[in-house]
């Protein structure tokens, strides 16, 4: 199997012009003809089931939230990178096309990350036109502020709010055309398998959350927009019901995973303090921009952090990194974090934090201007720790965050199988082996609203002829015995664990062998844990209540069920590329400084897995990447 | 610590709940009210009982999704703060704890601690939007707003959706909720060419939702995660005073 971008030729500034030149339309007539079913109502979800909708096509979508407007693009702070130059610093399209493949450690198509960073300006104006309150200047003029693996200022904020008023901007239009009966909301509703017909995506199976009812849908095309899964580590800064199922249930139908163990631990969230954590909170990147990153330069130290003097304090990223200093990129702040935790300085009482200090900031610009920027982080941080981080550093520590891997996708943001999208977070696409701050809430905004609006329809235009299908179909029929078999099965069991103890286990696991450090022995032991974890979760499971009736336990369990699944490929993905790049550090590829070894000889390309079956080894699918623009460079913040 | 708790358990919408007693041991001051549940029901599986159902999320204050009556109170002794980032050095060892549902005709229970909110996404259907289709829109630096316009706006469209206010309201009014969008809306530019149309079509949903009427107490802004103002409210009345008498 041959894996084919299909990216459309030209210059590199010309390829998207190309292909909305070239790509074929539905005429408005046909378009109410066809049904378009969208899964997850974040970001990507509802920018493209409102897009799509006002474009005339019957839209189904689908979350498991109780609102579309709680999905966890919600939750995000800091802000939205776009090329607008409105500071005159120098900023362009190309600068921020560099920027993220460089970022991203040179392991991204040249061609997707163009395209993000060349509709990023598009974006800003639309949200702005929906009522989004970025912040502004006094003269009344949008305001940027930095964000980390930049030297410009083009991220784009509202508060420590972006997220949040980003999405009730997408939330408001999807709603709009809810209320126009373009699209029909399913809310509480999980999707739990894709309908394949002939080959191509055909339909859904989903579980209405508060009644255990299964229904099948059918549809022209389906589009999956349900996130990362980070959570999988247990510990992490995703939501609680984040997970992976809907992407690794099409994976299991034929839609090759990518890059699955591409995971970004962000360096700025609350330390763990006990057992009983069920999360991990973030605290805004934008946070580096007025607050220093240090850790005592003694050991085991006891003191206060305010009891220490200066001299007494190593600012260990402007040490390391003095181009970049405290906003050095996500992947080598963590690791930088870690590297002094291990050695022995970490703070706090469970010595696995560092302090994130804004005394020189208040000194310089009053504390007024640091509650204005960052008033509501500061709240967040009272509230969580009972600490004014006002008068006293905060502590923080690296967490789990963002899957830069996900479902592999063309051009056109489709998957493998014809007519299966993957938008936002469930795809691959564009931040190659680490994501630059402020860079997810561009992606997801910009697949939904811009993308695919235009690579749906060209797709659609070759299904006008295909006739609404019966959710009789046998497929249909097929595919909803396999997810009541899967359902009983939990069920039946009976042991004596909960799932969350297996969700637990597993996140601890991963984290020490694949989190920000691997290396071969740690992966291959690793692996056949999994296996084991995943053999008694299935003899040893407890899951009270039934399926035909609301049931926290049984979606937690079926959530885990895959987690222990997609964990294993996670482990084979690591094990099989021999480099450091990003986050994927390697312990035996690294420079004798401890910066990343990239080997781009061997492994200049996306590892695409393909699903053999049960018990099976997954086949590794390469896609090489091919660099026309950029030079491949060793990635330097010094 | 150790807690007794009284628990809201109903198994749906038809039947008929109770509190039901629970002792716990161990809690720690450091966990969160959501973790201390999180610890009740892993016992309660551990058992073979039904674990309480209850909704949540994010678990940093942003998704709205958490929310209990806690000792009577919407989300819990502190003012301006979710369910879910309410810890529990808020409490005593051994002290009793009272933990119902959200109480509003318009939101009626699903299951045990969990209600069905979805009278606020159809209030937010009956115009809460801008009418921009993608592709619609003009340069962003267009139109400037002054720094205090946009944070003015801000203040409004912080809101989370929780229900806190009509919880804790003795009415069960959506004002807060509802005046929130209308005013976040009409402070800008872009919303405010249909502020008159929406504020008539908002408050006409609302009340068709079975909310109450506001009668300002102001109960609402001191439970809100996010210090919405009761202005907004003030606000939403004069919009609809001019609204309703322009309409003609």
């Amino acid at each position: 199997m041959e894996l084919n971008a299909k990216i459309p030729p030209g210059p590199l500034k010309d390829k998207w012009s190309f292909y909305k030149d070239h790509a074929k339309l539905v005429n408005p007539a046909n378009r109410k003809k066809m049904d378009v079913i969208v899964v997850g109502t974040g970001l990507a979800g509802s920018a493209a089931a409102a897009s799509l909708a006002e474009m005339g096509y019957n839209v189904k979508s689908f979350c498991f939230q109780d609102s579309a407007r709680r999905a966890h693009s919600v939750a995000a702070q800091g802000g939205v990178n776009a090329a607008k130059n409105y500071k005159n610093d120098g900023d362009s399209v190309y600068r921020m096309f560099y920027d993220t493949i460089k970022g991203g450690d040179f392991r991204s198509r040249e061609a997707n990350v163009y395209r993000l960073a060349e509709c990023s300006a598009q974006l800003i104006d639309q949200a702005v036109a929906q009522g989004v309150p970025f912040g502004r200047e006094y003269g009344g003029y949008l305001n940027n502020r930095s964000f980390g693996g930049v030297q410009v200022s083009r991220t784009f904020y509202a508060r420590g709010q972006t997220g949040q008023q980003l999405l009730l901007g997408s939330y408001q239009a999807l709603m709009r055309q809810v209320a126009a009966k373009t699209v029909k909301l399913y809310t509480r509703h999980e999707m739990l398998d894709v309908v394949v017909v002939d080959g191509k995506a055909r339909g859904v199976i989903v579980r209405n959350l508060d009644t255990g009812e299964i229904e099948r849908h059918s549809a022209h095309t389906v589009i999956l927009a349900t996130g990362g899964f980070g959570k999988i580590y247990y510990l992490s800064t995703l939501a609680m019901g984040c997970n992976a199922s809907a992407i690794w249930r099409a994976h299991k139908k034929g839609a090759l995973m990518a890059c699955p163990s591409w995971t970004q631990v962000h360096p700025t969230s609350l330390p763990q303090s006990g057992d009983y954590q069920s999360k991990l909170t973030l605290m805004s990147e934008s946070l580096r921009n007025d607050g220093r990153i240090w850790v005592p330069l003694k050991p085991s130290e006891n003191r206060k952090p305010n009891d220490i003097p200066e001299s007494e304090r190593d600012y260990y990223l402007e040490r390391r990194y003095p181009a970049f200093g405290n906003l050095a990129p996500r992947d080598i702040s963590s690791r930088a974090a870690k590297e002094r935790i291990d050695a022995g300085f970490g703070v706090g009482p469970q010595k696995n934090a560092v302090y994130l200090d804004f005394s020189k900031a208040i000194k310089e610009h009053g504390k007024g201007r640091i509650k204005e920027k960052y008033g509501n982080l500061f709240d967040m941080y009272r509230k969580i720790t009972a600490t004014d981080a006002y008068v006293e550093p905060m502590m923080i520590s690296p967490a789990a965050h963002f899957s830069m891997g996900g479902l592999w996708v063309d051009y056109e943001l489709m998957t493998t199988i014809p007519g299966l999208f993957a938008l936002g977070e469930a795809n691959f696409a564009d931040h190659g082996a680490n994501r630059l701050g402020a860079n997810s809430l561009l992606q997801a905004c910009v697949d939904g609203y811009f993308i695919a609006p235009y690579t749906v329809s060209n797709y659609l235009a070759g299904e006008i002829k295909s006739e609404r299908l019966s959710t009789d179909h046998q497929a249909f029929i097929d595919a909803e015995v396999q997810v009541r078999a899967q359902l009983s099965k939990l069920l039946e069991i009976n042991g004596t664990k909960t799932a969350d103890y297996y969700h637990k286990t597993l996140g601890k696991l991963l984290y020490d062998y694949c989190g920000l450090s691997r290396s071969k022995d740690g992966l291959i032991h690793a692996i056949a844990e999994i296996k084991k974890i995943r053999e008694d979760f299935y003899k040893d499971l407890k899951v009270p209540g039934g399926d035909d009736e609301m049931n926290g336990e049984l979606e937690k369990a079926g959530r885990i069920g895959d987690y222990l699944e997609v964990a294993e490929l996670m482990c084979l993905d690591a094990l099989t590329r021999d480099e450091s790049c990003g986050a994927h550090f390697r312990e035996e590829y690294q420079t004798p400084e401890g910066e990343a070894l990239r080997n781009d000889e061997k492994f200049c390309f996306v590892s695409a897995w393909k699903w053999r079956g049960e018990g099976q080894e997954e086949l590794l699918i390469p896609e090489p990447l091919h660099f026309e623009n950029v030079e491949l460079a060793v990635r330097s913040y010094k | 610590m150790k807690l007794y708790l009284k628990i809201w358990r109903q198994s749906d919408a038809a039947s008929e709940g109770k509190l039901v007693d629970y002792e716990l041991d161990n809690v720690i001051p450091h966990m969160s009210f959501l973790e201390m549940m999180d610890t009740l029901n892993e016992q309660l599986v551990l058992k073979g009982d039904r674990p309480v159902e209850f909704d949540h999320d994010c678990r940093e204050g942003i998704c709205g999704q958490c929310g209990m009556m806690i000792n009577g109170q919407a989300h819990g002794p502190i003012a301006n703060l979710t369910t879910c980032q309410l810890h529990m050095r808020e409490f005593k060892d051994g002290d009793t704890i009272y933990v119902e549902p959200f109480r509003a005709l318009a939101f009626p229970i699903k299951r045990d601690l969990r209600v069905d909110r979805s009278a606020f996404d159809r209030i937010i259907m009956a115009g809460g939007f801008v009418s921009v289709n993608t592709g619609q829109a003009p340069e962003a630096n267009g139109i400037p707003i002054t720094h205090e316009q946009a944070e003015s706006a801000f203040d409004s469209a912080a809101c989370i959706g929780c229900g806190a206010c009509v919880a804790t309201c003795k009415n069960s009014s959506a004002a807060l909720f509802t005046s929130a969008k209308i005013s976040h809306l009409a402070k800008l530019p872009q919303g405010k060419m249909e502020s008159r149309k929406r504020v008539l079509s908002m408050v006409k949903q609302m009340d068709d939702e079975n909310f109450g009427h506001c009668t300002n107490t102001e109960a609402c802004e001191v439970e809100c995660p996010q210090q919405i103002s009761v202005l907004n409210i003030a606000r939403m009345n004069w919009e609809y005073s001019i609204s309703s008498v322009l309409k003609k």
